[in-house]
């Protein structure tokens, strides 16, 4: 198992080598400069001129990523081109860590929530527990954040005053935000619980635990959601690196200072050295969360082992 | 009876003692002695009233499924008596109700879409159809052990296989972990498994399924149940293992003085294991005898029929197997009729307008259920 996890590693060296390329190709491609936005008013030639051989852009696009590759290498993410006086490390680690808070802190409620909902839900199929919880979850899968969000201000915020409506400085601030951001994966994990709790209930093995006489509560607990947690995990991996990195909305409409929303005006801008910088830490996030998802896999089930 | 049986027909002083394998756990089984020896006493006063009933006496036991086409009726009045000890085959085709029967005694049938509609069953004096479901949670598992047919699908993949042994004799017997997990031991050295304490922690998947099945019946038998549900426990298994499971599951309810009912479609199974056989069609018992007699003199067409249908070593090679026309009923539709008329190359009038009965033939022991060996009225011979 330990060799199995340090070549999965290992295996993150390749990975992230192809996305940074693609990335940075991508990047180059798209029209425009930091110095030279699409939409914005214009600098003048000399001054653009000047900028792009400050920052070395004005050499060809292989040297640049030469050049940037040799400074991640040394642990230097480089200036952001937009954010006078910033460098990319200092955005990232300012900012990384409320999103990291926030998206762990909702995916932890879309496991509480969502898991003893789709228990439920199964074991009294087609009564009204389970009519209830797919009303959850089709209300949750159907609602996007920003909505979720803004109606959750408006009722706990404007009106009852019961929680800020804006911030990231306390407990009180973390509840709306992470309310409107698990919302979605409230109801993903629900569903695909009940659907393998469902499918574990037809099983064989049910029938022998009920043979023994065991309480039907051993029988859910003990019998029955490990073999249902199987399909779940899968879903869980990709569900947290998700809410780490998909929170920007979320982040816009609290006002939250993450990393989501100079993820998204780095894109604008073409702030070439940020928007790398987080590109790579998403995809060692999503690279580790499978490896994390992929290690669970053998430690629920006995019958999967690596090698 | 417990595991310790095999320590307590070692009679001191006889030469079966230097049989005894492991002289270290002798301690263990003189300080269980005891306790054995109190259980003895109680089933001694126990017996007096025992030898007067039956273990089991079903009497009428309806079983329906309603599905949205209509109400399936898989078990149809159904009345059977299992003396303590005794081995019964229930044998039939797929679809005949064998299997429901054997759920239905322990209430284990899927409600919905099944639910027992009628009927007692009477267990060891008690009619478990009148039990709470915690007092029938209790029975199952501790005095009636079911084995299933595909040892493949019954054990739980995630768990290990002494923990699923040691689960039931820990729940019913209220032994602490420990005691649980070297009863688990005993029982799988007992049902021949190898290395039994270092196989403990390992899981289903790590075993064949001969020995999968093996595990089975230590489950079943964690909690020396009197009566054993056999579901077709061979029917997975490849040829050479059936023998060696029946010839264990013979020995050990031998042993232990377990009543079995044995499910099968194999009647060469059923002859070699059975003491008495009922032999089930369209949900119906329709013919109940003692195993030689209802194999040498079967009074019932489909009973004729599956005896014909089984190869035989004495016959020409190349020639066809013989099958019984046409299929089973299906069970939704059922009237007053003889439900095997349709396939039953005797059958007259009578066969399509009146329900026979199970009535005597020959003897008391020997039930069938058919107009044309309905004795004053048979044509058929």
């Amino acid at each position: 198992m330990t060799t199995y996890i340090i070549r999965r590693v290992a295996w993150l060296i390749p990975v992230v080598f192809v996305v940074s390329v693609i990335t940075f190709l991508l990047m180059h491609a798209a029209p425009g400069t930091p110095f030279q936005p699409v939409s914005d008013r214009p600098l003048p030639p000399a001054v653009i001129e000047r900028l792009e051989e400050q920052f070395g852009l004005n050499e060809p696009i292989y040297i640049q990523y030469v050049n940037w590759v040799g400074n991640i290498l040394q642990g230097d993410l480089g200036p952001s081109y937009r954010i006078r006086g910033r460098g990319v490390s200092d955005i990232i680690a300012d900012n990384m860590w409320a999103s990291v808070q926030l998206g762990t802190m909702s995916f932890a409620l879309a496991v509480i929530l969502g898991i003893p909902l789709g228990v439920i839900a199964a074991l009294r199929q087609n009564k009204w527990p389970d009519y209830l919880s797919t009303f959850i979850s089709v209300i949750g899968i159907a609602t996007p954040s920003f909505v979720l969000a803004v109606l959750l201000v408006l009722i706990f915020s404007v009106t009852l005053h019961w929680f800020p409506t804006s911030g990231w400085r306390g407990p009180e601030y973390w509840v709306l935000p992470v309310v409107a951001l698990s919302g979605y994966g409230i109801a993903q994990v629900a569903r695909y619980t009940r659907a393998s709790m469902l499918e574990v209930t037809r099983r064989d093995y049910v029938r022998t635990a009920q043979s023994k006489g065991l309480k039907e509560r051993s029988i859910v607990t003990v019998h029955m959601l490990r073999n249902a947690f199987i399909p779940v995990v899968t879903i869980l991996g990709p569900l947290l690196a998700g809410l780490i990195t998909g929170s920007f909305v979320v982040e816009s409409v609290f006002a939250i200072p993450g990393i989501g929303r100079f993820f998204v005006d780095a894109i604008f801008q073409r702030d070439y050295g940020l928007i790398m910088a987080v590109t790579l830490l998403y995809a060692v996030l999503i690279a580790v969360m499978n490896l994390v998802v992929d290690v669970a896999y053998a430690w629920i089930d006995p019958r999967i082992r690596y090698s | 009876m417990t595991a310790t049986d095999d320590d307590r027909r070692v009679d001191p002083g006889s030469p079966a003692v230097a049989e005894l394998p492991d002289t270290e756990k002798l301690p263990e089984a003189v300080s269980l002695e005891t306790e054995e020896g109190r259980r003895l006493a109680a089933q001694l006063a126990d017996e007096k009233a025992r030898h007067a009933r039956k273990l089991l006496e079903v009497r009428d036991l309806s079983t329906q499924f309603f599905t949205k086409d209509g109400v399936v009726h898989a078990v149809d009045r159904v009345s059977f008596e299992l003396d303590y000890g005794e081995t019964l085959g229930l044998v039939g085709e797929s679809g005949c109700g064998k299997s429901v029967t054997a759920l239905s005694l322990t209430r284990l049938v899927p409600d919905p879409p099944g639910k027992i509609t009628s009927g007692e069953v009477i267990f060891d004096g008690v009619d478990i159809m009148k039990l709470s479901s915690e007092e029938m949670r209790l029975l199952r598992g501790k005095r009636i052990g079911f084995i299933f047919q595909d040892p493949m699908t019954s054990l739980n993949p995630t768990l290990t296989i002494g923990f699923q042994i040691a689960e039931s004799a820990r729940l019913h017997l209220g032994l602490s972990n420990r005691a649980a997990n070297d009863r688990a031991v005993e029982l799988l050295s007992k049902v021949g498994i190898p290395r039994a304490r270092d196989r403990m922690g390992d899981y289903p998947h790590q075993f064949s399924g001969g020995m999968r099945q093996r595990v089975m019946i230590a489950i079943a038998l964690a909690c020396d149940p009197m009566l054993l549900l056999a579901d077709e426990p061979t029917t997975a298994l490849d040829v050479t293992i059936q023998a060696q499971i029946l010839e264990l599951i013979r020995s050990l309810s031998d042993e232990f003085g377990t009543a079995v009912i044995l499910i099968t479609h194999d009647l060469g199974i059923a002859a070699g294991m059975c003491h008495r056989v009922n032999v089930m069609y369209a949900g119906q018992i329709v013919e109940t005898g003692v195993v030689d007699d209802l194999f040498e003199n079967p009074r019932m067409p489909y009973a004729w029929g599956l005896l014909d249908s089984l190869p035989r070593l004495d016959e020409e090679r190349g020639s066809r197997l013989r099958t019984i026309e046409g299929m089973p009923p299906d069970l939704i539709h059922v009237g007053d009729d003889c439900r095997f008329a349709p396939r039953c190359p005797y059958s007259r009038d009578i066969c399509l307008e009146d329900e026979p009965q199970l009535t005597e033939r020959e003897g008391p022991d020997h039930l069938a259920r058919c107009w044309g060996t309905e004795p004053g009225r048979a044509w058929i011979e």
